[in-house]
């Protein structure tokens, strides 16, 4: 990829960060003071969950091999994404110029083995080094086989996480988004005027089945989701995403060149949101049917946000007891950062701290609103700061991602899984009651006692936590 | 021996491998108040780091120096110098692994001479040991980069001559990084108390395919010898899933003390545990003259014989009779499960040194190894007692287990999938161990750690095995079955044996 590609990428006009003075608002990382992830990670993760596609990793063997099989996001078809390919370089390949080859037959390999909707082909730091062409061998081998063989410019080393998302966004908008037109959809016998909206919901992983808390709200308001980027989607889906009339960037400003990209094309306009809390939920749906400007669907969104509110705040109503006054330290990348503040303190959770490292201006603007003036933003959170503050605001839970699940456990402090690698999903009115409940599963544990005191032999002293 | 088939594939599908920097940090992991650096770009680092982090459920200390565009093309040395400063600022490391990825291979890093350049340029930092190790991630796997970086730690600390030795030159890099500490030598000059000219102490260079827990085993049954075992690296100090007092510790808190490199040449001997470690082994010989006992696994009867045998023979003294019973509990273990292992068909994936040790447990029982994969290739392999090992993937795993109707395969949390499309149990062992909790405690080695794994290969193979033969209905029957509830009982007839879930 030319150094001006990734600088048109880093500077996303649709992103608040791009008013501060590092673009993409990931400041550089420091040698031997660094966390998170490579573009190439990035990029994976925001594709991977496409599931009927062949996912290959063009390099040695550390990108796929350390890396496959680790995330929660799921299928409800196939699971070819499941499987870990790549063409694990050697010495040889590398030094004599072989990978080339190595990957043009092995994209033949995967569609002779697994009939794939279509094969996507991910560089790596030493293949982009070598030079790999990997735009003219992917092309060379769709005429070849006629499949779709999409390109993934995604090496390490150009960025952060965030830009491999949007790198990943960029080549499905390139390469995908408009090969195919959607079918109508269903006409509903019993209302053959019922008017169905196409939609998308870009940036929803599907982690831990989030997408299927809130799928069937989009069903029964008419609202045909005509691809979730990427949570359980099929190839198909992603080609017709031009013909959405609206688009929701969920939770994660990762991919809004999608959003901005297929508004300016295509016309569709869009909106951020999240599904995370009973007041997002519903702000979600709203926005949706004041964008597709439809009556009848205001209507009967409405309806249901009557119904579904009433519904789930008499569920929360004995959570909300158990969790009064419960202090949690929030640590959490942009969109959720207030989010899932809004969701914690719906169940009467109070939310000491929340992290902002990856927060705009706009969301640290929201947090206020939602926490008071005084809210403490965390910017930095490492591992010892976190404890640190944890202790001075006597937080009695850590609200993380998985990267911090053993920072607070060592300290024996409970903690909860928010991001990516969490085994339950928080999305949607019913995710309330997951959350709840995976809540008081950690902090009403009789454990917390039994770990925190010091063996009976032992002369007593402080311990921590 | 075994013959050895190449990968043919130009795909690697749902692979086996791991990288060499992976086993390289694991190594490094092994020391005490240390931290693993990669050379390269965040994410070798990142992914590297997850995979710890699920196999042990614990913080996992790793850095990285951070490549971005420019210095990969133009040149990371400065990224390398900027990331040891701050390592070696923050965290006041004994010792920091200096390793390298694909991407700074591929560029043609110096690390050597970069390392120079940081102890002229930062002399504070003279206190924290550094050990660079070459750890390309297109050649080798997990157990390459283990040994390389384990060789490169006694290249790197073990003295040429024992330094008790009269009138012994210090070993250059000890004399030059002046003021070192050796707590554990001035523990173990008890060692000239027991006995002078008879040490205690027990070298044991500890392969990639010892857990923690065999780590345990092992330290407790060299110990029954009164022996003093040295580890290294010592996995079981720091990845043993302990809970220290303290809340956040960013470097490890446990592994094998620096100062331990220094005491090796003092030992009665060295045992090495794993072929892919044989050359570690030569060259702590080569600097100390320490007498070498080789041991390719601990799997299994005959091996931990010798295991015994030798120890006894160090230590000059009998066998304890916990062990004899020990000994007697296993045999009793063979009897009771050769029914199901013997002919059991198996399928194993695994890194040389583990396969190796399954492999010859298996064969020592009767059973049949239908299908044996590794992920790099290894001297070693060779020597099995196999047909063929196949160098690839657990793709190929599941097409050879599949054509030869395994009944039972072995490998990591990876190989879960290919379990249940093949129906048959699985029994994890290696890296990555993600699905199940405790499997980097789990002892494989010795008498006990034999007879446990042999219990639960006959027990994963018992809700699988259909050796009965099949309900025949007679035309003539007058038992009319089909009037009362069908299909009573059937459920509990197939249930899963609860190897998986």
């Amino acid at each position: 990829m030319k150094t001006s590609d990734i600088a048109a990428l880093k500077n996303e006009p649709a992103c608040a960060h791009n008013t501060q003075q590092a673009k993409s608002g990931c400041a550089r990382p420091t040698p031997g003071a660094a966390a998170g992830g490579c573009a190439f990670d990035g990029a994976q993760i925001a594709l991977l969950p496409i599931a009927d596609v062949a996912h290959i990793v063009h390099g040695p063997i550390a990108c796929a091999g350390n890396s496959w099989d680790n995330r929660g996001t799921r299928s409800s078809g196939p699971a070819l994404f499941k499987l870990g390919m790549t063409t694990d370089l050697n010495e040889q390949d590398v030094i004599m110029g072989r990978s080339e080859k190595r990957l043009f037959h092995g994209i033949k390999q995967a569609i002779d083995r697994y009939s794939p909707a279509a094969i996507f082909v991910y560089s790596t730091c030493v293949t982009a080094l070598i030079g790999d062409d990997l735009e003219a061998i992917c092309k060379a081998a769709a005429e070849r086989w006629g499949l779709p063989v999409i390109p993934i410019d995604s090496a390490g080393f150009y960025g952060s996480k965030n830009l491999g998302n949007r790198i990943a966004g960029e080549a499905m908008v390139k390469y995908v988004v408009g090969s195919r037109e959607p079918e109508p959809p269903p006409v509903d016998p019993a209302r053959p005027s019922f008017k169905v909206h196409d939609i998308n919901l870009i940036g929803e992983y599907n982690i831990a089945g989030d997408l299927w808390n809130t799928l069937p709200l989009f069903d029964e308001l008419g609202l045909r989701v005509l691809c979730s980027l990427s949570g359980d989607a099929r190839f198909r889906e992603i080609q017709t995403m031009h013909r959405a009339e609206a688009n929701m960037v969920v939770c994660s400003r990762a991919m809004l060149n999608v959003a901005r990209k297929l508004q300016e094309r295509f016309g569709a306009p869009w909106f951020e949101g999240s599904f995370y809390g009973v007041h997002d939920v519903s702000a979600a749906l709203r926005e949706f049917a004041r964008l597709l400007n439809d009556a009848d669907l205001t209507r009967r969104t409405e309806a249901l946000i009557a119904r579904e509110e009433a519904q789930i705040q008499a569920a929360l109503a004995p959570w909300r007891e158990r969790l009064q006054g419960q202090r949690a330290l929030l640590y959490t990348g942009g969109v959720k950062s207030w989010s899932i503040v809004s969701a914690l303190q719906e169940l009467g959770v109070t939310v000491v701290a929340t992290g902002t490292k990856k927060s705009t201006e706009e969301d640290k603007a929201r947090i206020r609103d939602l926490m008071g003036e005084e809210a403490h933003l965390i910017e930095e959170g490492n591992p010892r700061s976190l404890l640190d503050l944890a202790c001075a605001y006597q937080a009695d839970i850590l609200i993380a991602g998985g990267r911090n699940l053993y920072t607070a456990l060592k300290a024996r402090l409970p903690f909860l899984d928010v991001n990516q690698e969490r085994e339950h999903g928080y999305a949607g009115y019913r995710g309330m009651i997951t959350l709840a409940r995976e809540l008081t599963r950690s902090l009403e544990s009789p454990i917390w006692a039994a770990v925190r005191r010091p063996a009976p032999w032992m002369p007593m002293e402080a311990t921590h936590g | 021996m075994a013959e050895i088939v190449k990968r043919s594939k130009p795909l690697s599908v749902s692979p086996l491998k791991s990288s060499q920097p992976l086993g390289a940090s694991l190594a490094i992991l092994g020391l005490n108040r240390a931290i693993p650096l990669l050379h390269g770009a965040q994410g070798c680092t990142a992914f590297a780091k997850v995979f710890l982090v699920r196999h042990f459920r614990e913080p996992i200390p790793l850095q990285t120096s951070a490549l971005d565009p420019i210095s990969s093309i133009m040149g990371a040395d400065d990224n390398l110098l900027a990331g040891l400063r701050t390592v070696c600022e923050k965290h006041r490391p004994a010792a920091v692994g200096l390793l390298t990825t694909g991407l700074t291979e591929a560029q043609g890093t110096d690390i050597q001479r970069v390392l120079k350049a940081f102890r002229e340029g930062y002399p504070e930092f003279q206190a924290t040991r550094i050990v660079p190790v070459n750890t390309p991630d297109f050649s080798g796997s997990l157990e390459s980069g283990f040994a390389a970086t384990v060789k490169a730690m006694l290249a790197e600390w073990v003295p040429l001559t024992p330094p008790n030795h009269p009138g012994a030159a210090r070993h250059p890099s000890l004399a030059k990084e002046g003021n070192l500490h050796l707590p554990w030598t001035s523990s173990l000059a008890a060692g000239e108390s027991w006995g002078g000219g008879h040490p205690r102490q027990i070298n044991v260079l500890c392969g990639s395919s010892l857990t923690p827990g065999d780590l345990e085993a092992l330290r407790e049954l060299i110990e029954r010898f009164d022996l003093h075992p040295v580890f290294i690296p010592d996995l079981a100090d720091s990845l043993d899933g302990h809970l220290d007092a303290e809340d956040y510790q960013p470097l490890t808190t446990g592994g094998t003390p620096l100062a331990a490199f220094a005491t090796l040449g003092n030992a009665a001997a060295t045992l090495v545990i794993g072929a892919s470690l044989y050359p570690a082994a030569d060259l702590l010989h080569e600097r100390t003259g320490t007498p070498v006992h080789r041991f390719p696994h601990l799997f299994g009867l005959d091996a931990t014989d010798r295991l015994v045998m030798t120890l006894a023979g160090i230590a000059g003294q009998a066998v304890p009779a916990r062990l004899v019973r020990q000994r007697a509990q296993l045999q009793d273990a063979m009897l009771d499960t050769h029914f199901l292992l013997g002919r059991a068909r198996v399928a194993i994936a695994a890194e040389p040194d583990l396969l190796h040790g399954f492999s010859q447990l298996l064969a020592d029982m009767g059973a049949e190894i239908v299908a044996a994969v590794a992920p790099t290739t290894a001297p070693i392999l060779a020597q099995l007692p196999l047909v063929q090992v196949h160098i690839g993937d657990l793709d190929d795993l599941e097409t050879l287990a599949w054509e030869r109707e395994a009944e039972l395969i072995i490998g990591n949390s990876h190989a879960l999938d290919i379990a249940q499309r093949l129906d048959i149990p699985l029994l994890r062992a290696g890296y990555p161990l993600h699905d199940q909790f405790g499997g980097y405690q789990r002892a494989w080695i010795g008498y006990r750690g034999a007879r446990q794994a042999l219990f639960d290969l006959a027990n994963a193979l018992l809700g699988h095995a259909e050796h009965a033969v099949a309900p025949y209905h007679s035309i003539y029957s007058l038992k009319a079955d089909d009037r009362r509830e069908a299909g009573h009982g059937v459920a509990q007839a197939s249930a899963d044996s609860g190897w998986r879930h």
